[in-house]
């Protein structure tokens, strides 16, 4: 497929690898914060190929790890209840709330759906008017214009029986927080090449200006990758800290305006807690109170769960940046993508299950 | 989850209120919303999230710096052996 396929041109990739090498002259430790990216270099052994003097380290960029405990037992709590029809991104079905899932949920006669487009939900709830739809809006800002396009477009119908469970957060939050913390490693990130598409790359050059680090906008094929991580090489062994695009195939400065404008609308920024690192100020979007109407945390009163992790999964740790899945004394023994303790394990995208599947486990056998 | 995949408008329409188009990803075609790029139109690649586009492809940059990347290869190719000692 075109802008795919050549983007995994072993030859530019070597080639790559080798000027990285002849640029590093001291150790780096670089961390990539979307799951998509990790998945990316664990799939085509990048971290392997590089020299030893770049480390990397993956950041909590998967949104369906970061979801907190409390969140995913809400959905389960709605998609138990016979009035409500519960529609998912098929990857949350799996993820483990504090007793239970949404699959086991969906065996036990919950109605819940899985879609590739949170406009599926719509027809969803079109086609079924007696029945509540309640759609589980997760994601970064990639994701969150579609799930906003969803609300807007319910309103505009006049749709009464739709509505949305919202758990969104955001990037630029999460990396302050990981740079502020006094054991952060990261000398360099890679900045997400899609949330930057909908965001453009303004808000990373507060971040490298105020914590001088150098960030490169990077996109999710192997040469994008090996390309970002010797731009980072590069800035660093030059001592510079500036925010350079290497994805500029689609991410522009301004980002998408009418996205953001859609954003704007139908959102205002909050708190938010994420899954395995806590609360993060200003991290997350929550629908606009002239959306309450769509806003399925007030429509049902769901109650406020308290429940816990469990105390042997270290997916903190590893959603930071701290530790590798495989320090991890469950990892591939008692934690495994088909038993999972915790989040970064469940989805691929998920640091532990990338580990995991693309054999990065020296496990006793 | 923000995977987001090229794809080639093959032709857009107006569906209730909406701008979309049909899409073509290798050998498949969907119906993709356009709210986001009103702009975008037949034989052009947009990025494609969870049914909308995200983007335009920008033809001319993504040439441009394949170019630059290609001949880092061709380069490499040459001097393999060369590099091989240096490295």
């Amino acid at each position: 497929m075109k802008y795919i396929d050549e983007y995994r041109d072993q030859r530019i990739a070597h080639a790559l690898v080798a000027e990285i090498r002849r640029r590093g002259t001291r150790h780096w430790v670089l961390m990539e914060i979307c799951g998509g990216q990790t998945h990316t270099l664990m799939r085509y052994g990048i971290d392997e190929l590089l020299p030893g003097s770049v480390e990397l380290v993956h950041g909590p960029g998967c949104p369906v790890c970061v979801t907190p405990l409390e969140t995913i037992d809400k959905a389960i709590q709605l998609g138990l209840r016979p009035d409500v029809i519960l529609v998912s991104y098929g990857d949350m079905l799996r993820v483990p709330g504090s007793r239970s899932d949404l699959f086991r949920v969906r065996a036990a006669g919950g109605d819940v759906r899985v879609v590739y487009s949170p406009m599926e939900a719509l027809k969803i709830a079109r086609t079924n008017p007696q029945r509540k739809v309640v759609f589980f809006a997760i994601g970064f800002e990639t994701t969150a214009p579609a799930n906003a396009m969803a609300v807007w477009q319910a309103r505009r119908e006049g749709l009464e029986n739709f509505s949305m469970l919202v758990s969104h957060v955001l990037v630029p939050p999460a990396i302050r927080l990981l740079l502020k913390s006094p054991r952060n490693r990261v000398q360099g990130f890679i900045a997400p090449g899609h949330v930057c598409t909908v965001m453009g790359s303004r808000e990373y050059q507060l971040l490298a200006r105020e914590f001088r680090v150098p960030i490169v906008v990077g996109g999710f094929e192997p040469v994008d990758l090996l390309e970002a991580i010797n731009m980072l090489v590069v800035q660093l062994e030059e001592g510079r800290a500036e925010v350079e695009n290497q994805y500029v195939r689609s991410v522009s400065h301004e980002g998408n305006v009418l996205a953001q404008q859609l954003l704007e609308s139908v959102f205002e920024v909050c708190d938010r807690k994420w899954r395995g690192i806590g609360s993060i100020p200003q991290s997350g979007y929550r629908l606009r109170p002239e959306f309450a109407a769509y806003d399925a945390e007030q429509l049902f009163g769901l109650a406020e769960p308290g429940v816990q992790e469990p105390p042997e999964c270290v997916s903190a740790e590893v959603l930071q940046g701290l530790k590798k899945p495989p320090d991890c004394a469950m990892f591939a023994t008692r934690c495994t993508p088909e038993a999972p303790l915790g989040a970064p394990m469940v989805s691929a995208e998920g640091a532990c299950a990338a580990y995991y599947l693309y054999r990065r486990c020296a496990v006793a056998t | 989850m923000c995977l987001a995949i090229p794809g080639k408008i093959l032709e857009t329409e107006e569906r209730g209120g909406n701008r979309t188009a049909r899409v073509q990803f290798g050998g498949i075609t969907k119906q993709i919303y356009l709210d986001f790029v009103p702009e975008a139109g037949v034989g052009e690649y947009v990025m494609v999230h969870v049914g909308f586009a995200i983007s335009r492809v920008d033809a001319e940059e993504a040439e441009r710096t394949y170019r630059l990347l290609e001949s880092l290869g061709l380069l490499e190719s040459e001097l393999g052996a060369a590099s091989d000692v240096r490295n």
